[in-house]
Order: structure tokens, then C-alpha cells, then sequence
């Protein structure tokens, strides 16, 4: 190749120069360098959850003794987070209950907004979009005491509706965010195609816009379940008995296996039953976890 | 005469778009209507609520009208020492873990950004620290923290983590750049992605070394995702309320602004001067963004215009 084409290539970057990235780096950088980069990275991420994991595999009277490898597996801390001193059973409940509702009123409503935001043209759009990104930098502070004394005067404190109603304000920004940057990318001539071959517009969403949807809109799902699962401010307000608090509120408080130890054992093991869902999602929708984390850029 | 003549024509010509324009606004305002109606019940309710409570005091039985007395109190009256020490935390905690943050995320996502078998699963790993819940992430710093914990075990140390105020703020700050600088790194990364090779190749061609083409390409193109990664972090930074909440609860000067408003108002049960700390909180996350959004230029609603064009690719 010569390098007089160069530039034109260089101003015009076609589809093909994304995927030929990396191959030519290769070569740049220097291998052992790399690798070392990559372990760190691994280690910086992985070693305390690892850590976790073995705490939780140690008995009371060996969790002290810092090895990194339990010398006597047991699941005797398992036992304990299923066993009666502990309510986690019904926190894992009460999560999924709370973290699903939430999941679905905000994609109800998000999908509908990001629709109108990527799709149509209207006056105040930014503004609009503005807003939503406005309500993301609220502190949730500012909204809990208020509610909490709302709620208090309704009686809905310790129950479902008191954290699933403060929490959609973050879950809702957070879905019509991401949702629009994924409706922005859809291949919408289908819809003009549609639209051109018979189909009204509300068909047109419905039947071709709809199923091309979903891998975003589930994208969504995930990322805002996720956010609405790991809450705990509003949670630890909200909740005050086992019967509405979620894990992230019972882990904090554990209890141990007696009253006399410490319960690190205990809570290591919880903490590995509450993070191997997210990790299993993780694993199996990293591709999409990213993209939708990226383009949302919120957490 | 004929200018006005002019616009007619004008006003007429572009009729049938606008029109369009009509009609899709009214649907968009159908559509976008529901969710900004919610927004306003669990939003916009609340504040309003939260900064007229502000104004009445905390006695008991029934509640006077005191005007900004409540914030008159927190700014220099008797909450002052405890108001300024939470917000100087919180600035300090925000402004540490920022930078380290970013600079590891940098680090991380300019290794990411090379080829390599085994991509995936570094990135399925880096998502771990994110994935996990931040209470869970608090237990399992506070249980490597402990005085018999592993922190102490490797270094050779016989610190009380929690028991003394710089302890406690390292702890913390050690557990949330952990959370965050990988989420970080994927914002940066994905950043890094964007920039053609041809750029490089070029910078290469006309002499450049590896450094100055970190400092003259990479860094003034990654600028954008990089701004909007910190803005997010900095919101996020600024109202951190799980991780110092359940590593001291807020003891030794580790109370957190969004700690403070809690705890004055549902521990010591004091609506009024709670609402003046949640609105004087706001407020200073507020004018932060907006300083940080003025003087750097981010342009967060652009940015999801700017990915979606690099998606189309």
C-alpha cells in the first residue's frame, strides 16, 4: 500500500478500518508489557471478590487466620445465610419483587418517552432530554425525607411501594437515557418501509420497530434491574423489618452463627449469593452491558 | 409591500414539514408526557416539599413558620461545625477518588484498548467491581479493613481501620476507586474506540513518538467520553451515602453530606433542618455540575447524539 492513499483512507474511515484496529496494534506493543497490564487488571478486579468467595468457604475459627486458600472448605456460613437467625430467604424476595416492579415501570414509560425522543422531531427536545439528565443528578437525599414522612402519614413505610416509588426516580431517567441512544441507532428506513407499504404508524412501532427493540430494551432491563437490586439508601430508610427489606439492608445487618462471633463469615457468604446473579448476567451479557453502559454514560 | 409579500411566500413553502412537525409534536408530547408527569410525583414533589419544610422548625407539636432560620443554622449557626465538616468530606472523598479513578481507568482502558485473546473475559471480570452491590462492596472492604483483616495481614500493619478518621477515609476511598475505576475504564474505553487508526498512523509517518501521540491524539480525543465519565462520577461522588454509612456509620468525621441529611432527619427527627441540609445539598451538587459542565465544556446530551453516529458506522 502506498502511502499516498493514506490520507484519503485517513479522512474517510470506512466500515473496514474499525475491525483492522487491532490487528495492527498488535505489533506495536510489546507483549510482555501487555500481559503484565492485562494480570494487573485482572488482579485489581477480581482479588476481593475472590476474597469474599474464601472468607465465606472458612469456618468461625478460621476466617482470621488469612489464608488465601480455606484449609478446611465449609459451607457451614451457607447454612447460616439460609438458616432461621437470618431472613435472607426473604430479602432475596423482597429484592426481586422490588428491583422487578421497578424494572417495569420504567421501561413501561422509558420505552414510550425514547421512542418519542429518537424518533420524532419536536420543539424542547433537548430540553426534555435535558430533564431527564437533570433528574439523574438529584441527590436521592432530597427526595427521601420527604416521601419517608409521606409514606409515614399513608402507612406504607415497610412495605414495597415506599422503596419501589422513590426508586424510579433513578431508574426512569436512567431507561429512557440509555433507551434513547438505542433507539437513535435502529435501522428506522424498516419503519418508512412500513409505513410506505400500509402500516400506521402506531402498526408500524408494534410490528417492526417493537422486535427490533427488544436487544436494547432488554439491555435496558438488565442495566436498570441491576441499579434498582444494589439500592440501599432509600432501603435502609424505607424497610424496618425483615418482611419488606431487601438483601443489600439484610446483608449490612447481618447476624453470625452465634452471637458471639463475627459474622464476616456469614455476610461473605451472603454477599456471594446476592453477586453471582449479577456476575452470571455479567458474563453472558457482557457485549451488551457495555454497549448500553456507554452510550447511556450513567451508571 | 414587497417584503411582506416575501415572507408570505416564505411562511407558505415550508408548510407541509411543518405541519409534520405538528402532528409529531403533539404525539411526542403524548408520549413523553407520562413519564414526565411520574418524574414530577417522585421528583419535583418531594424537593418542593423538602424546601418548604426548610422554613418551619422542629419543636414539638405544631411546627413554626422560621423562615431561612434552619439554614442560617447549618451555614454558621449551631449545626455549622457539623455542616461544613460533612460537606469538606464529601468534597475531599469526591475529589480523591475522582482522580484516582480516572487516571486508573485511563490506565486500564488504554491496556484494554490493545488486542488480545481472552478480551471477553477480561471485560466480563473488570464488569465484576461494578456489578456488585455497594453494600456488598462496603461489607467486604470493611471484613479486608479489620484489624485482623487481610489489609493488615499483607502489609504488616496493626491499624484500626475504622477507628480513627485518616484510617477510615483511606478505607474508604480504597473501596470506592475499586468500585469505579473499571466502570471508568469502560467509559474511557469505549472512547478510545472511536479514534481511527489512521490518525496514528499518520502522527507515526510524520515522526511522532509513542508519548506524544498519547498527548496530542489520544488525550484530546478521548476528552469528550472522559469529561462525561467524571461529570457522572463527580454526581455520584458528591451524594455517596452506602459505602461510609456502613463502614463507620459515619463516625470520626466520616459523615458524608447525604449521611447528614438522613440521620437529621429520620435519627433525630428534625424535618425542618433536615430539608434546609437536603436543598443546601442539592444545591452544591448543583452548582458544581454547573461549574465543571461551564468551564470544561461537556456537553452530556450531545454525547448520546455523538455515540449514536459511531454506532451507524
Amino acid at each position: 500500500m502506498s502511502i499516498a492513499t493514506r490520507p484519503a483512507t485517513g479522512t474517510a474511515p470506512g466500515p473496514t478500518s474499525h475491525e483492522s484496529t487491532p490487528r495492527r496494534r498488535r505489533l506495536r506493543w510489546d507483549l510482555p508489557g501487555l500481559y503484565v497490564g492485562l494480570i494487573a487488571i485482572a488482579i485489581f478486579c477480581l482479588a476481593p471478590f475472590y476474597w469474599m468467595v474464601v472468607s465465606s468457604l472458612k469456618a468461625p475459627n478460621e476466617i482470621f487466620d488469612n489464608s488465601l486458600i480455606p484449609r478446611h472448605p465449609t459451607l457451614m456460613n451457607y447454612e447460616a445465610v439460609f438458616g432461621a437467625q437470618n431472613t435472607f430467604v426473604l430479602a432475596l424476595r423482597n429484592s426481586l419483587i422490588i428491583a422487578g416492579c421497578v424494572t417495569v415501570v420504567a421501561l413501561v414509560f422509558g420505552v414510550i418517552a425514547a421512542y418519542a425522543i429518537a424518533r420524532l422531531n419536536f420543539r424542547g427536545k433537548n430540553l426534555v432530554l435535558g430533564l431527564f439528565l437533570a433528574t439523574s443528578m438529584f441527590p436521592g437525599v432530597a427526595i427521601l425525607t420527604p416521601l419517608f414522612q409521606l409514606f409515614a402519614d399513608w402507612g406504607w413505610i415497610d412495605t414495597y411501594q415506599a422503596m419501589i416509588v422513590p426508586d424510579i426516580s433513578f431508574s426512569l431517567p436512567l431507561g429512557v437515557w440509555i433507551l434513547t441512544s438505542f433507539f437513535r441507532a435502529m435501522p428506522w428506513e424498516l419503519e418508512a418501509a412500513a409505513r410506505v407499504d400500509g402500516c400506521t404508524r402506531g402498526q408500524a412501532f408494534r410490528r417492526i420497530i417493537l422486535p427490533l427493540a427488544v436487544p436494547g430494551v432488554f439491555t435496558t432491563a438488565i442495566l436498570v434491574f441491576i441499579s434498582a437490586w444494589n439500592e440501599y439508601m432509600i432501603a435502609n430508610s424505607m424497610s424496618q423489618t425483615p418482611a419488606s427489606q431487601p438483601v443489600t439492608v439484610a446483608i449490612a445487618q447481618f447476624s453470625g452463627i452465634s452471637q458471639y462471633d463475627t459474622p464476616y463469615g456469614t455476610q461473605m457468604a451472603a454477599g456471594v449469593v446476592v453477586t453471582i446473579p449479577l456476575i452470571v448476567l455479567v458474563l453472558i451479557f457482557q457485549r451488551r452491558i457495555i454497549s448500553g453502559l456507554t452510550a447511556g454514560g450513567v451508571k | 409591500m414587497t417584503v411582506t409579500i416575501d415572507r408570505a411566500a416564505k411562511a407558505r413553502r415550508p408548510r407541509r414539514p411543518a405541519e409534520a412537525r405538528e402532528s409529531d409534536g403533539r404525539l411526542a408530547f403524548w408520549l413523553v408526557i407520562p413519564s414526565i408527569v411520574v418524574l414530577g410525583l417522585v421528583i419535583l414533589y418531594p424537593v418542593i416539599a423538602s424546601i418548604v419544610r426548610s422554613m418551619f422548625g422542629d419543636g414539638i407539636g405544631e411546627s413554626p413558620f422560621v423562615g431561612l432560620q434552619n439554614y442560617a443554622n447549618a451555614l454558621w449557626g449551631l449545626g455549622a461545625a457539623d455542616f461544613w465538616g460533612a460537606t469538606g468530606f464529601t468534597y475531599f472523598v469526591a475529589a480523591v477518588t475522582i482522580v484516582l479513578e480516572t487516571l486508573i481507568g485511563l490506565a486500564m482502558a488504554l491496556v484494554m484498548n490493545r488486542a488480545f485473546k481472552g478480551r471477553g473475559i477480561l471485560r466480563a471480570s473488570v464488569l465484576v467491581p461494578w456489578a456488585i452491590p455497594t453494600a456488598v462492596a462496603a461489607v467486604l472492604w470493611k471484613w479486608a479493613f479489620d484489624p485482623a483483616g487481610i489489609i493488615n495481614a499483607l502489609t504488616g500493619s496493626t491499624i484500626v481501620w475504622t477507628g480513627s478518621e485518616i484510617p477510615s477515609t483511606i478505607a474508604i476511598i480504597v473501596a470506592d476507586t475499586w468500585k469505579t475505576a473499571p466502570f471508568i475504564a469502560l467509559l474511557i474505553l469505549a472512547g478510545l474506540q472511536v479514534i481511527p487508526d489512521e490518525v496514528y498512523e499518520a502522527a507515526k509517518i510524520d515522526g511522532a513518538g509513542a508519548w506524544q501521540r498519547f498527548l496530542r491524539i489520544t488525550l484530546p480525543l478521548v476528552r469528550p467520553a472522559l469529561l462525561v465519565a467524571v461529570l457522572f462520577r463527580m454526581l455520584d461522588a458528591l451524594r455517596m451515602y452506602d459505602l461510609p454509612w456502613i463502614f463507620t456509620h459515619g463516625s470520626n468525621g466520616t459523615t458524608t453530606l447525604s449521611i447528614l441529611v438522613v440521620q437529621s432527619t429520620l435519627s433525630q427527627l428534625k424535618p425542618g433542618y433536615g430539608g434546609a441540609l437536603a436543598t443546601l445539598t442539592f444545591v452544591f451538587i448543583f452548582v458544581t455540575a454547573y461549574f465543571f459542565v461551564r468551564v470544561l465544556g461537556v456537553n452530556a446530551v450531545e454525547s448520546v447524539g455523538g455515540e449514536r453516529k459511531e454506532r451507524k458506522r
